[in-house]
């Protein structure tokens, strides 16, 4: 299925969130995800189910103080 | 000397907190953070690189179990906008803290007040630990700290200009009114700026740019951990009055 992950369209058969952090080599401590608006809890991970063209955003941190 | 700062609870050991932006990569950030003594970072909230995996992340190089993370929404000009970042960066990280930015103009990145606090007040609802990045206006200030905000980071001056503390008089009032910590955050410039923000009496001072775009940010980072220490000593020690004239230092007594 399609999902936009990060502003970009991609295709996969992960079924949750966790599957996809899977697929992607992302380590699941260090994100935080969203899906269509919804923050999920990272308990959340493992459970909740991904649909054809969800949008995902899933972010970290970066470096950034006092900065635009 | 014990000289903690607590804030809800938390110790804060060093009262100069860092942000990690503008530099030239992880390990120098990392160097700086570690030389200035710190044990605060602010970090901001982004995508992740899902093309190049192989990017690295801040928090290898920045511990989270040695420094507190405080996410901020820098980039944010609306309410919306701080609130789903906010909300990001508490299921990113470890903690309730929130650095709340909500811009109101992109070219002088002033505090959108209006915005602020009604962002400031459904945060502190929703459990969050929330630092508003505030203009040093002090009505504002007792705003904030009614809608429940943990702190108060009034601007010394623009974010990234290093024009110090423009109104040290504001300060002066937000710090008398104040029953929450006041932390100065943007405008600092140089050492000098820092001491004279703790001096006034503020909690603590955030720096990022003063350190970041120094010519040698290392040494800079050192500055400003003494420049914060000796400026709270000083606060602490209270200033001699200012007079118009001399007044001999040494004896009268005893001369030929």
């Amino acid at each position: 299925m399609r999902l936009k992950v990060n502003g970009q369209d991609i295709e996969t058969t992960s079924a949750t969130v966790l599957q996809l952090l899977h697929e992607m080599v992302i380590e699941p401590e260090r994100v935080a995800v969203e899906v269509n608006l919804k923050v999920i809890r990272k308990t959340e991970f493992e459970r909740h189910p991904l649909w054809e063209g969800d949008v995902v955003e899933i972010v970290n941190f970066v470096g950034g103080g006092s900065k635009k | 000397m014990e000289d903690t700062l607590v804030i809800r609870g938390i110790e804060f050991k060093s009262r100069l907190w860092i942000g990690t932006g503008k530099y030239k990569d992880f390990v120098e950030t990392a160097k700086a953070v570690e030389l200035s003594g710190t044990d605060v970072v602010t970090v901001a909230v982004r995508r992740v690189n899902i093309t190049d995996r192989k990017s690295e992340n801040l928090l290898d190089y920045i511990d989270p179990k040695k420094y507190k993370i405080l996410p901020n929404t820098a980039g944010c000009y609306n309410v919306e906008d701080a609130l789903r970042y906010a909300r990001l960066a508490r299921e990113a990280g470890v903690s309730d803290m929130i650095k709340l930015e909500v811009i109101g103009d992109e070219r002088t990145l002033f505090p959108d007040s209006i915005g602020l606090l009604q962002a400031t007040e459904i945060l502190a609802k929703e459990g969050f630990l929330v630092f508003p990045y505030t203009n040093d206006d002090p009505i504002m200030a007792r705003r904030l700290e009614d809608a429940g905000a943990a702190a108060v980071m009034p601007l010394g001056a623009p974010i990234g200009s290093g024009l110090g503390i423009r109104n040290p008089f504001n300060i002066r009032i937000i710090l008398e009114a104040a029953k929450v910590p006041v932390l100065v955050d943007a405008g600092v410039g140089t050492a000098s700026d820092a001491a004279i923000a703790m001096e006034l009496g503020c909690d603590a001072v955030l720096v990022n740019t003063a350190i970041a775009a120094a010519k040698d940010p290392m040494a800079m980072a050192m500055a400003m951990k003494h420049a914060v220490i000796a400026g709270r000593l000083a606060y602490k020690a209270g200033r001699m009055g200012k007079k118009l004239y001399a007044s001999a230092s040494s004896p009268l007594e005893g001369m030929l």
